[in-house]
């Protein structure tokens, strides 16, 4: 059958292997851009999240090409709530389509759904198959994420904008046409080499500003939701660190395990998981800002409510914790331009603020 | 001698359900409880000046009851609740509600948030209740009578409404109305005059009689509920949807109005729905979408166009 499902930042590619590996036909879901936007946004309700109105535009996209099941991942967008999947499928009812939709709920939640749906999936292909295509599933996914965040360790130090953004595109595409396990492995050594062997200035790592991404894991996970904001920063000198990996989302969601730390962090402000990534998001402040780190950038859908909950705490903690924090809520009206003035600004004040704080510190030191 | 403790209740947001049962509990436990006023324009402006500027009306429309609380209690009662722990059964905005307005007004005093469970059937879930009282007052006793006095109170409000319909929520209806209009939303915005814009009153005023989520008993809401997946929305979204298709499909009403508050994810979700459902039994929809600019005059001249317009087709014989 002709398979596809929302495009998800790099981990698109993984999926694409495990689905192929099951012997599917699977229409790769394109980078969601502004079209994508646009139409979706025109077929969801006004208020609905951005989330939303981009899965739907990609849907309507890969359709179009002609799919006929769609493949979600439950845990992503709907802070846990059914109603996402349900209404896309009667949107794309009333517009005259009609795909089978597959929707996954973390496997530890609903084990005997989970188990049918993985036989659905499956469909004339032997376990034994399934299990190879989850291993290579779960290989591409750690290679293609450490091949991402060695690019935003070294985007700040590139000579050449653009360099690494287009070093890593070329990795990426090594890691996609790997077939095997043992071939991705090879292929994330001939890709880290390349990205290595960009030119990049000589500075201590110290030096660099480093930033912390929180917010919701959908706007976090897609860089074409976030105006490619990791690569923003890199090019203007600060190192990105998002929050969430696809590895540890696998982890967290999809094997329901909790990393608990963070929630003790967040204990004092919100006590109790208030759904989608707020609770998180305030833990995860608290986490960078004991880092050290310089500041940290929230990005949320407009009308996002648990990140809606955790950006009326963060004036405080921010004071609380000497963290600037700047908070991004995104909709359809965002402008790429907006986006980047204000990283500029941010950015800039976080290197006055570094400054600043080595001034005072230095007298003391010896 | 001692001062009595007073406590404030915000009269918004869950207060529209179980503000009679709160009262009476902790009059019951001896406390002076003051309750504020109906949301006017005071509040509304300083809700808005003090929440995240992202957030929904209702949220900033309840930040300005607590803060006009401020100075006239020694303590603020502002429950986080919830539904189980592994079921989001309300919008998390109502669990994050304490933290949100402890962190947004300053000058506070000691905020009161016990975790309660929206699903009141449940008399374990309401435990929690109880313990407060017996931490602020130590008499266990005294606060397991006061808390079954409170409940049997809001059972006979709830029941009454449901019998005698609107006039029990405090609007007459009409005596002799030729139409009759489903209205739904959640309570605190279809019974809130500054919230809706009147649009409840503009309904009645022209001869509509109104039926309202509230009127809609548990069972009729469950048979309904079995045409979606299960715990489709949360708990007031939940309660909205299944009420629209009951006075659609079970009572035939001439017509659906949905009342909406700017800014709120999960209605937006409601609201498609219910506009899909609708046109597809070709019952007449409106939605009426309110935020802090929508004025009396702009919600009435779109409650006359819908009348007329249901009135034009009940003379021209098209409505079934
Ligand atoms: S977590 Fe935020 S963005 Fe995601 S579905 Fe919920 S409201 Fe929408
Ligand atoms: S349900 Fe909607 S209106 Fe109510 S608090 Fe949540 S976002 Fe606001």
């Amino acid at each position: 059958m002709k398979i596809s499902y929302a495009h998800m930042g790099t981990a698109t590619y993984a999926v694409e292997a495990l689905l192929s590996r099951l012997g599917h036909e699977v229409i790769v879901p394109e980078p969601p851009t502004q079209d994508t936007l646009t139409l979706g946004t025109k077929y969801s309700p006004e208020f609905a999240c951005i989330p939303f109105k981009m899965v739907l535009g990609t849907y309507l996209e890969v359709l179009e090409r002609g799919a006929e099941v769609l493949v979600s991942g439950g845990g992503m967008g709907p802070c846990r709530a059914g109603y996402y999947g349900e209404l896309h499928k009667r949107i794309l009812g009333e517009l005259g389509y009609d795909p089978e939709m597959i929707f996954f709920w973390p496997p530890l939640k609903t084990p005997r759904a989970f188990l049918r749906k993985v036989k659905r999936l499956k469909e004339n292909a032997s376990w034994f198959r399934v299990l190879g295509g989850l291993r290579l599933l779960w290989e591409k996914i750690k290679v293609l994420d450490g091949l991402e965040q060695l690019s935003h360790r070294l985007r700040p130090q590139e000579i050449n904008r653009g360099s690494i953004s287009k070093a890593l595109e070329r990795a990426l595409d090594m890691i996609r046409e790997a077939d095997t396990v043992d071939e991705t492995r090879e292929a994330h050594q001939r890709g880290e080499k390349l990205l290595r062997s960009v030119k990049v200035r000589d500075v201590d790592p110290d030096e660099l500003l480093r930033v912390g991404i929180i917010g919701e894991i959908y706007v976090q996970l897609e860089p074409a939701a976030n105006f490619y904001l990791e690569e923003k920063l890199g090019e203007l000198g600060a190192v990105a660190k998002r929050s969430i990996f696809m590895t540890d989302f696998t982890k967290e969601d999809v094997l329901n395990l909790k990393d608990e730390s963070i929630e003790e962090l967040a204990e004092p402000y919100i006590p109790e998981n208030i759904g989608g990534h707020g609770r998180d998001s305030v833990g995860e402040t608290i986490h960078y800002a004991k880092e050290g780190y310089d500041g940290v950038v929230q990005l949320a859908p407009f009308s996002c409510i648990p990140e809606i909950v955790a950006k009326s705490i963060m004036p405080a903690l921010s004071d609380k914790m000497g963290i600037p924090v700047l908070t991004l809520f995104i909709d359809e009206q965002t402008g790429d331009a907006g986006i980047g003035t204000r990283l500029e600004a941010f950015v800039d004040m976080m290197r006055s603020r570094r400054r600043a704080l080595s001034r005072t510190a230095a007298p003391g030191a010896d | 001698m001692k001062r009595t403790a007073v406590i404030g209740i915000p009269r918004y947001l869950s207060y529209f359900s179980f503000g009679e049962l709160w009262e009476r509990y902790f009059e019951h436990l001896g406390f002076e409880v003051t309750i504020s006023p109906p949301s006017n324009q005071d509040i509304l402006d300083e809700g808005v000046r003090e929440t995240v500027n992202d957030a929904c009306i209702p949220i900033k429309l309840f930040h300005g009851h607590v803060k006009s609380l401020r100075d006239k209690a020694d303590y603020l009662f502002v429950p986080r609740l919830g539904g189980t722990r592994t079921r989001y059964t309300v919008c998390p905005k109502f669990l994050g509600l304490p933290d949100m307005v402890k962190y947004s007004l300053s000058g506070l005093p000691e905020v009161l948030a016990p975790r309660l469970d929206v699903r009141q059937r449940s008399i374990g879930a309401w435990r929690e209740l109880v313990k407060l009282g017996v931490q602020l007052t130590g008499r266990r006793l005294a606060a397991s009578r006061a808390f079954a006095q409170a409940r049997r109170v809001l059972a006979d409000k709830v029941s009454e409404i449901q019998r005698e319909g609107l006039p029990a929520l405090g609007f007459p209806q009409p005596s002799d109305s030729d139409l009759t209009v489903g209205v739904v939303g959640y309570p605190y915005v279809i019974y809130d005059h500054l919230a809706n814009g009147g649009l409840l009153e503009q309904l009645l005023r022209q001869r509509v009689s109104v039926r309202t989520p509230e009127l809609v008993t548990d069972s009729q809401m469950k048979e309904r509920s079995q045409q979606f997946p299960k715990d489709l929305f949360w708990f007031y979204s939940n309660r909205t949807l299944w009420s629209g298709l009951h006075f659609m499909d079970a009572d035939r009403l001439d017509g659906l109005v949905h009342v909406t508050a700017f800014g709120c994810g999960p209605d937006a979700m409601v609201g498609k729905l219910l506009e899909m459902e609708s046109r597809q039994r070709g019952v007449p929809f409106l939605s009426v979408m309110v935020d802090e600019h929508t004025g009396e005059a702009g919600v009435a001249t779109r409650a006359e166009a819908f009348v007329d317009m249901l009135r034009r087709r009940l003379r021209g014989g098209s409505a079934s």
